[in-house]
């Protein structure tokens, strides 16, 4: 063993605390083995993935039970979207031997203490790490927004391993944990107008076609295109498409970088040859965003763009429950459901089970695109948030 | 002959090999019910890796992987041991949960189809009968 391990680390490792906080350490230990870790970190938060039922299945479902038998999250915890709205399911076509599992993985996860938020954003409901805090993170998009946009410390944890960071309080210290793995490994020089959503998205896929897994220090955007909503749905896109956990936006993101010597363009034509890639669907039976969950924001551009009009598709908004209670105290909620849009909380078209229920998804989302035609077959159309509800209502 | 790599998790167990140059994702790539393969074009494809010294040279894949090595064990239908050339997260965490020995940087070119060998997790060795 190479790991240093504090008096207190061992004890859990030799089963001192409880059976699960044993595992957890396990699991912690033998993957900073691993990855040539010198000892185990405090963390200041986690983000549990693998909620929907839909990708866990029994197995998952008996591991996480069986750590609920007698383990309790020792830092704020919180998880990804579930594979249903946990209270109107039926809502949402899901079957009631679904929803049946379903809630018994949000009780396992509840009886440990997790905060059962189901959001892929828990920085818009209060799981918000400051710069420099090291934190156990899983769920690409909000890993990727964490580091980069936050300045955060996390990798990019599985479901199991950040579970052990919530049991056990740590983890590893290698990877996007040390200043030096963090610093940018190419310049990405954007010679095009970045700008709508649509255009953010498109730049994550086209640098993930590019230049791949490299840590991007990405150049030539102006800081007013670059607000909070817009790095949220990049992060996701890149995350997505390049597998990468940490980007930066020069004059726009927090940490500091060496500037890399090797560089590539982006051009105008790159950014078109991505939105013709996400976009080959002739015809939509699904309008979908919210991938990542809705900010207050856009909840409020979606109910001005509904207001008085009637949807004649299947209309869902992702959401978190957190905020979509602020939008209905704003009034933005009754205005969408008005409408026969549906109000999708604690899930999203990326975990629910769609598949042969749709053949064609109009979304705003990169992310969203890759796992409808990976997952559920889909048709997709990506276009921005306007044109999705346009399209709801055509 | 003894091969000499890297403990990931312990346990001491005497099987037959499954060898294969491709990589095994368990997610979606193993049939969690039956052991078998399913992945198309897998050079496994149709072969059930339960109660095998399973050796690949690595993982891929969803992370719910590990979940999949889990629901193998519990239905009695898991690999006997694993023996990677380069473990990585998905493999290494499914082996822990599942406790499931697994051992890696070993030459798995060494290990061929059919041979019964001695893994020991503990030590990370694979001993070739």
């Amino acid at each position: 063993m190479f790991m240093e391990l504090t008096p207190a680390e061992k004890g859990m490792l030799d089963g001192k605390n409880s059976k699960a906080t044993k595992k957890g350490m396990e699991i912690l230990v033998a993957l900073g083995e691993m990855f040539g870790a010198k000892k185990l970190i405090d963390v200041k938060s986690v983000q549990i993935a693998g909620v929907s039922y839909h990708n866990l299945e029994e197995a998952g479902l008996e591991f996480l039970e069986k750590m609920a038998e007698d383990g309790k999250v020792q830092v704020l915890t919180t998880l990804n979207p579930a594979g249903m709205d946990l209270e109107e399911w039926q809502k949402l076509g899901i079957s009631e031997d679904f929803a049946k599992n379903q809630l018994k993985v949000i009780d396992a996860f509840s009886k440990m203490g997790v905060k059962t938020t189901c959001t892929c954003t828990p920085y818009l409901i209060g799981n918000r790490p400051a710069q420099g805090d090291h934190i156990a993170w899983s769920e690409s998009s909000a890993v990727c927004f964490a580091n980069s946009v936050l300045g955060a410390y996390t990798n990019r944890e599985g479901g199991p391993s950040a579970i052990a960071s919530a049991l056990t309080g740590k983890t590893p210290e290698f990877g996007m944990h040390l200043d030096e793995n963090r610093q940018a490994q190419v310049e990405v020089k954007v010679n095009a107008n970045i700008e709508s959503f649509t255009d953010w998205g498109a730049l994550g896929h086209a640098i993930g076609s590019k230049v791949g897994k490299k840590i991007p220090l990405i150049t030539g955007i102006s800081k007013d295109n670059a607000d909070e909503d817009k790095l949220k749905i990049f992060s996701a896109s890149i995350a997505t498409y390049a597998g990468i956990g940490l980007y930066h936006v020069e004059g726009v993101t927090p940490n500091e970088t060496t500037t890399p010597s090797e560089s590539i363009e982006i051009s105008e034509e790159d950014i078109e040859n991505s939105k013709k890639f996400l976009n080959d669907a002739e015809t939509i039976d699904l309008v979908a965003v919210g991938c990542p969950h809705c900010s207050i924001e856009e909840m409020k551009r979606i109910a001005e763009l509904l207001e008085g009009k009637k949807v004649n598709r299947e209309f869902w908004i992702c959401v978190s429950r957190e905020v979509a209670n602020q939008a209905k105290e704003q009034g933005f909620v009754d205005k969408i459901e008005a409408s026969g849009a549906k109000i999708a909380r604690d899930t999203c078209m990326a975990v629910a089970p769609l598949k042969g229920r749709f053949t064609g998804l109009a979304t705003n989302s990169a992310k969203a695109v890759f796992y409808g035609r990976g997952k559920n077959n889909f048709k997709t159309t990506f276009c921005e948030l306007d044109e999705c509800v346009a399209k709801a209502v055509e | 002959m003894e091969l000499k790599g890297r403990k990931i998790f312990n346990g001491k167990v005497k099987g037959e090999v499954l060898a294969t140059k491709d990589g095994i994702s368990f997610y979606g790539g193993v049939d969690p019910a039956t052991g078998k393969v399913v992945e198309k074009g897998h050079e496994l494809e149709g072969q059930s890796v339960s109660g095998k010294i399973l050796v690949f040279p690595e993982g891929k894949g969803s992370t719910v992987g590990s979940y999949v090595l889990y629901n193998l064990k519990k239905r009695g239908k898991a690999p006997a041991a694993i023996v990677n050339q380069e473990c990585e997260t998905i493999v290494a965490v499914g082996c822990i949960i599942s406790e499931i020995p697994c051992v890696d940087k070993i030459d798995i070119l060494q290990l061929k189809t059919g041979m019964k060998v001695k893994v020991d997790g503990e030590e990370g060795t694979v001993e070739i009968e």
